[in-house]
């Protein structure tokens, strides 16, 4: 029997990034509160404690503090005529669970989009022609810009404390910055962190070869740092065990080190733990959320009724439970009818190792967002004319770690086990830097998420099923950013470089990043979208849905930037408009 | 969600209006608003609350070195309370120790320190304990080690320790000194736990303030000294810590954390720079002996530390200020009695966190991955490197903390091992 | 007509204003979290691991096989110690009868389809199960290849050559794909060389030693600047090194 709750204002389904902002600026509007997150209770000094988070093994490769497949997972196929099966342990990215999410093993890259990405249709349309966007990448324009968005992703900047160095302040081009970056009203809350020797030595041949090396902005703090909260963090240590880690000295920005001190101290607030929201609910109108069902670890089923419902599950999960809950119309990839599950999005990444006779680069001194950026082929701060394909990337070279399981980067041709892998991991641990792309991903007719005809998670509901390919315009642009890429990694002067390109399919198998993206895509009319721009359903006014399931497609930056940017810009629309006159926000 | 535990005194006056409470017939803002100030300094609700749903109806254990005393009801309930005393009841109970009924009572309520309050404050108190809801609740009967079982046995106790008397300004010192050493030696009862006790369970006068152990706690030294005391400390520090429950040299970990949430954080600026007048003024104790420490036991701490400790605490000692706390010149590493360096190496501390302080800086717990001598060496490392001078902690102290911290998660209702007399010098 | 959102609003359906509204007090067994940071002294979700030397899941016959094994895929040379020495078989053995090996956290639901190489791993095999079965059908394979040898029995070019064999799906196995397990061996045997000790591989930190990681450090602060210089820091594992113990005096 499912118990009724007494109702409260806001229910928050997932306790993450979004989540956590929400529960702050939703309660300091005076709202009662209540976040459920299926996962449990986590923090710095119990959780991933200085005396235990460098270990590899248990947090990469027993993914110790990432989803579980065997509770929830998807099935996986490249195209609408293969089989999708599941995804049964996971690879190709890692999304979170408990206390915090993905906030808790993110690297800290903190990315704002640029102007042009927001209008990536009306941008490319005018200036390659409309024979740029071929029949079947289904790209938009976003209904809000970057003008709009600025004060928002400022601050989350100053929420979170980033390290970094403005290259556009209010229109002056600031040297030592990103010349390419959109205007921002005052510089990063913190100094870009110290550099090591690899990035040291990417950004003079960036320079040398007429770009514009910078700092990478990080969520790892170059000095302790209280944030407009009052919440206080230290400085990073350089410890190498950053992405895929919990922070053990408070020095990544994450919901327990930047929010969360401050939102449970309230009394309009509260959190559910080891508690799964299974759907959101509605009246027999269809058109007004009731509240949620969730379940607990003994299987007892609860309904919270709530004025507000607002997903902030992370994406996948996001779009799982709108079409577990028959909310929206699903995306149908045949008649290319319906919005839910539509404009699924990734990113293609490659990279290029360097290995020197003659240098030694200390990998394990490292950080999640260590490193120089060059921004020159990212968007479309270039010239695409000719080249048949649309988008960018940036690249970097990175330090983040030198964990020897995950990196024992080899060169060319050495076996993958025996006396010469040996060796040649001996040789090269200490002497390797790496140059890496990371690019965007456009939309297209067949890529969407939907769910599954036959796998059910632990709950019986059917798995979320994700179709999705690289397109020719990704194949065309990673190759041309790989070979970019590859130019600076010989402009470093090393022994040899090993070009480890993006070839064929997309595989679920090997890491890549944890950025999916759409399925929930923001827009001006509900035909081709899921959420208006203030991320409100237009079905359902009294549902908002976060997170980067919003993204129309997904530019060639880090997300997390603009997803806590959109939050901030949510959370004022619900306190200054919604909350005044529950409704619609945006007619369509 | 966490219910009120705290009508506002507006509705409380309300209520007194509305109400026929024994002992406060006419209402008194200003009164009722000065009996809580008083029960904030004087921390009453931490020992006299067992139930967070019902403050001020007692029942919390208080382990003592002669057993289990289990705190009384204060709340105006007329059966199980102080519902049924009369303001006389009240004086005759903070000033004299003694009960409605003529019993003694044992000191671990601190009435040689509520002596010193005057007939006003304590009036105030009682006023404001009377204004709450009344909560009926019978706390269990004090589990004490016999002769101490027998009430009248106090007497003897009394006349050789308990200095009965209100305070008196000494006028050749500032008001703002007088209002400082009232709070500290009055309602504060900061000497409670901050001066170390005879084989009776009694204030060693001599060494007011010198630190003490309390449930397996160090309460440092408050006197001027710079190694153990506040010599290092300014006003600002002092008052800012009492505030805050952090300051650029330490954090508040354990039960003065409580102390801080509960009591200090909520007393207004003047009274907390008050008391830190008063203590900068208290002469500092005779500097420790101490001997010098083991080279073996010197470079295997400091292995340990810069793999383990350097990371929040820096390898030079400095930490992170209001997050960190500095190691170099630090007062509570350098206590003689090294309880509480051990206990948090070994389990961890969280520090108190407050409105002004809300970041919830935690050491992790160590005792799972060193070993006693392991522990032992970093402990002798930090309390003697970047000019810190105390004495070197043997792992039979290690082994001793971890039984403690062991039997006390066992059986959290008895009296622990830790119990002391006398700051100890560490060996 | 959109229900306001109002204080009077929530009073009328007896939820109660004031400073702090009520929520129902706790009466689901997830766990509820406010007023405070939850933290409790000695609290620590510490990795699990085992100081016993026992093998915990494989026989005899398999711990010698996997120690032919281990010791060709990271051979011991002048170079310093191999997988075998550094207890690599050990730590499978832990694995395979931990969580890892029992496949606790994948999804293990059917129906099983072989599918493309982009949609993973696709066995119905636990790690455990896939371990004990390959290596019997590698014994097979040898036997009625190779003589009637078993792989323990092989030379070390042989072995090399079976183990390569494996590697590009080239030898068949009844029932298991070769290609599987052979990934699941090499990257279980790396894993075995550099994870920290207290999972019973790498032991003595020889695989760090062999490349020159620090291990579970945490600081580097004072490192930072220090670009191109080889800084010799002794491997520390999450349970310490012979530095952190006092010398005997």
């Amino acid at each position: 029997m499912v118990k009724k709750l007494p109702p409260v204002d806001v229910v928050l389904v997932g306790f993450g990034w979004t989540g956590a902002i929400l529960g702050q600026e939703l309660t300091d509007a005076g709202l009662n509160v209540v976040a459920i997150e299926r996962g449990g209770w986590r923090d710095t000094p119990t959780d991933f404690a200085v005396t235990f988070a460098q270990d590899e093994l248990r947090y990469y490769y027993r993914q110790a503090l990432f989803q579980e497949p065997v509770r929830e997972t998807l099935t996986f196929r490249n195209s609408p005529d293969q089989t999708a099966l599941p995804m049964r342990r996971l690879g190709s990215f890692l999304p979170g669970t408990g206390v915090g999410g993905a906030g808790i093993h993110w690297n800290g890259q903190t990315w704002r989009f640029l102007p042009s990405d927001f209008a990536a249709l009306r941008h490319n349309t005018e200036r390659y022609g409309a024979q740029a966007i071929p029949e079947t990448m289904t790209i938009q324009d976003w209904p809000v810009g970057y003008d709009e968005l600025e004060p928002y992703y400022d601050r989350f900047e100053y929420l979170c404390g980033i390290s970094g160095k403005a290259g556009n302040l209010n229109g002056q081009i600031v040297e030592g910055g990103n010349p390419f970056e959109g205007a921002r009203r005052r510089d990063y809350p913190n100094p870009p962190m110290q550099m090591v020797y690899g990035p040291t030595l990417f950004g003079a041949a960036a320079k040398e070869l007429g770009y514009h090396p910078f700092p990478a902005p990080s969520a790892n703090m170059s000095r302790a740092y209280t944030n407009p909260l009052g919440v206080t963090l230290a400085p990073c240590t350089y410890c190498g065990f950053c992405e895929k880690y919990g922070c053990g000295n408070y020095s990544k920005s994450s919901p327990q080190t930047t929010v969360i001190p401050v939102l449970l101290r309230k009394d309009n607030f509260e959190l559910r733990t080891n508690s799964e929201v299974l759907r959101v609910n509605r009246d027999s109108s269809g058109k007004r959320a009731t509240g949620v069902t969730y379940v607990d670890i003994q299987g007892q089923e609860y309904e919270q009724p709530a004025e507000i419902v607002i997903l902030c599950a992370y994406i996948l999960h996001n779009v799982h439970l709108l079409l577990v809950s028959g909310i929206g119309t699903p995306y149908d990839a045949r008649s290319g009818e319906g919005t839910v599950g539509r404009n699924y999005a990734y990113q293609i990444v490659s990279g290029v190792n360097a290995f020197f006779d003659d240098k030694l680069f200390n990998p394990y001194i490292g950080a999640g967002a260590l490193g120089i950026v060059i921004d020159d082929f990212n968007g479309d701060n270039f010239d695409h004319a000719g080249k048949g394909f649309i988008g960018g990337g940036y690249l970097a070279c990175w330090n983040t770690n030198g964990r020897p399981i995950e990196n024992s980067p080899t060169p060319e041709n050495t076996p993958k086990w025996g006396a010469k892998w040996k060796s040649a991991v001996a040789k090269n641990y200490l002497r390797t830097a790496s140059v890496s792309t990371h690019g965007a991903v456009m939309s297209h007719r067949n890529n969407y998420l939907d769910l599954d005809p036959t796998y059910r998670n632990a709950y019986g509901q059917p798995l979320l099923r994700m179709t999705f390919d690289y397109t020719d315009n990704e194949m065309k642009m990673s190759e041309f950013l790989t070979e970019r890429a590859a130019d600076l990694a010989r402009a470093m002067k090393p022994r040899e470089i090993r070009i480890n390109a993006r070839k064929g399919h997309y595989s679920i198998v090997p890491y890549q990043t944890t950025h999916n993206t759409g399925g929930t895509v923001m827009g001006d009319n509900p035909r081709d979208s899921v959420i208006n721009r203030y991320l409100q359903s237009w079905d359902v006014p009294n549902l908002f849905v976060m997170g980067a399931g919003a993204f129309p497609q997904n530019p060639g930056y880090n997300p997390t930037g603009t997803v806590g940017a959109l939050t901030y810009w949510t959370a004022e629309a619900i306190r200054s408009q919604y909350l005044k006159n529950p409704g619609p926000l945006v007619q369509a | 969600m966490r219910r009120l535990t705290r009508t506002s005194i507006t509705t409380l006056a309300a209520m007194v209006l509305l109400t026929d409470v024994s002992g406060a017939t006419d209402f008194d803002y200003a009164k009722l608003e000065k009996g809580r100030a008083l029960v904030d300094a004087g921390d009453c609700v931490a020992c006299h609350t067992q139930d967070k749903a019902k403050p001020f109806a007692g029942g919390r254990a208080i382990p003592t070195p002669f057993g289990t005393i289990y705190s009384a009801n204060i709340t105006p309930d007329r059966d199980t309370g102080i519902g049924a005393w009369t303001a006389d009841d009240f004086y005759r109970a903070m000033h004299e120790g003694v009960g409605p009924h003529g019993e003694r009572l044992y000191p671990a309520f601190p009435y040689p320190y509520f002596t010193r309050m005057s007939r006003d404050d304590v009036e105030a108190v009682h006023a404001y304990l009377m204004s709450l809801d009344p909560v009926s609740n019978t706390p269990p009967p004090n589990e004490l080690i016999w002769p101490l079982n027998i009430r009248t046995f106090m007497a003897g106790w009394n006349m050789l320790f308990f200095n009965k008397g209100t305070y008196q300004p000494d006028p050749n010192k500032s008001a703002e000194w007088n209002r400082g050493a009232y709070l500290v030696e009055g309602p504060g009862h900061c000497g409670a736990c901050h001066t170390p006790k005879n084989i009776f369970g009694a204030d060693k006068a001599s060494k007011a303030l010198q630190g003490g152990v309390i449930q397996d706690w160090t309460a440092p030294n408050l006197t001027a000294q710079t190694s153990e005391g506040l010599g290092g400390w300014s006003e600002a520090d002092i008052a800012e810590y009492l505030k805050t429950g952090r300051n650029r040299l330490s954090g508040a970990t354990g039960l003065m954390a409580e102390v801080v949430v509960n009591s200090t954080s909520k007393m207004s600026d003047a009274d907390l720079k008050a008391i830190a007048v008063y203590l900068k003024d208290v002469g500092p104790s005779s500097a420790p002996s101490v001997s010098a420490p083991a080279q073996n036991f010197m470079q295997a701490g400091e292995a340990v530390y810069r793999d383990s400790c350097a990371a929040c605490h820096q390898g030079n000692g400095t930490g992170v200020p209001h997050m960190f706390p500095p190691l170099q010149g630090n007062a509570m590493v350098q206590q003689a009695d090294p309880t509480t360096v051990l206990r948090i190496i070994l389990e961890g501390a969280k520090t108190a966190a407050t409105a002004q302080r809300p970041t919830t800086s935690a050491m992790p717990a160590y005792g799972w991955k060193l070993d006693d001598q392991q522990i032992a060496a970093v402990a002798t490392y930090v309390r003697n490197s970047w000019g810190n001078k105390a004495g070197p902690v043997a792992s039979d102290m290690v082994s001793r903390m971890r039984g403690a911290i062991n039997a006390r998660k066992a059986a959290p209702q008895t009296v622990g091992t830790g119990a002391r007399v006398d700051a100890q010098q560490s060996h | 007509m959109p229900l306001a959102l109002n204080r009077r609003h929530l009073l009328s359906t007896g939820v109660a204003a004031g400073a702090a509204a009520v929520i129902n007090p706790p009466i689901s067994q997830g766990h509820e979290v406010s007023g405070k940071v939850p933290w409790s002294a000695g609290d620590a979700n510490t990795p699990e691991f085992t100081r016993s030397g026992d093998y915990q899941f494989l026989t005899a016959a398999e711990v010698a096989f996997l120690d032919a094994a281990v010791a060709r895929l990271i051979p011991a040379d002048d170079l310093g110690p191999g997988a075998k020495e550094a207890g690599a078989t050990f730590f499978i053995d832990h694995q395979l009868a931990g969580p890892y090996g029992q496949a606790a956290h994948w999804y293990m639901q059917g129906p099983w389809a072989s599918g493309e190489k982009t949609q993973g791993y696709q066995s119905r095999m636990t790690p455990a199960e896939l371990y004990r079965a390959a290596i019997k059908a590698v014994d097979e394979h040898c036997r009625s290849t190779l003589g009637g040898r078993e792989f323990t029995a092989l030379s070390p070019d042989e072995q090399d050559k079976v183990l390569s064999g494996l590697e590009k799906g080239e030898i068949k196995l009844a029932n298991i794909d070769a290609q599987t397990f052979f990934d699941a061996l090499l990257q279980n045997t790396i894993e075995g060389y550099f994870s920290d000790p207290i999972y019973g591989g790498n032991r003595d930190m020889v695989g760090w030693k062999l490349i020159g990681f620090p291990g579970a450090r945490y600081d580097y602060r004072d490192y930072v600047s220090r670009h191109n210089e080889k800084l010799a820091f002794e491997p520390v594992g999450i349970t310490g090194r012979p530095g952190w113990n006092p010398a005997k005096s």
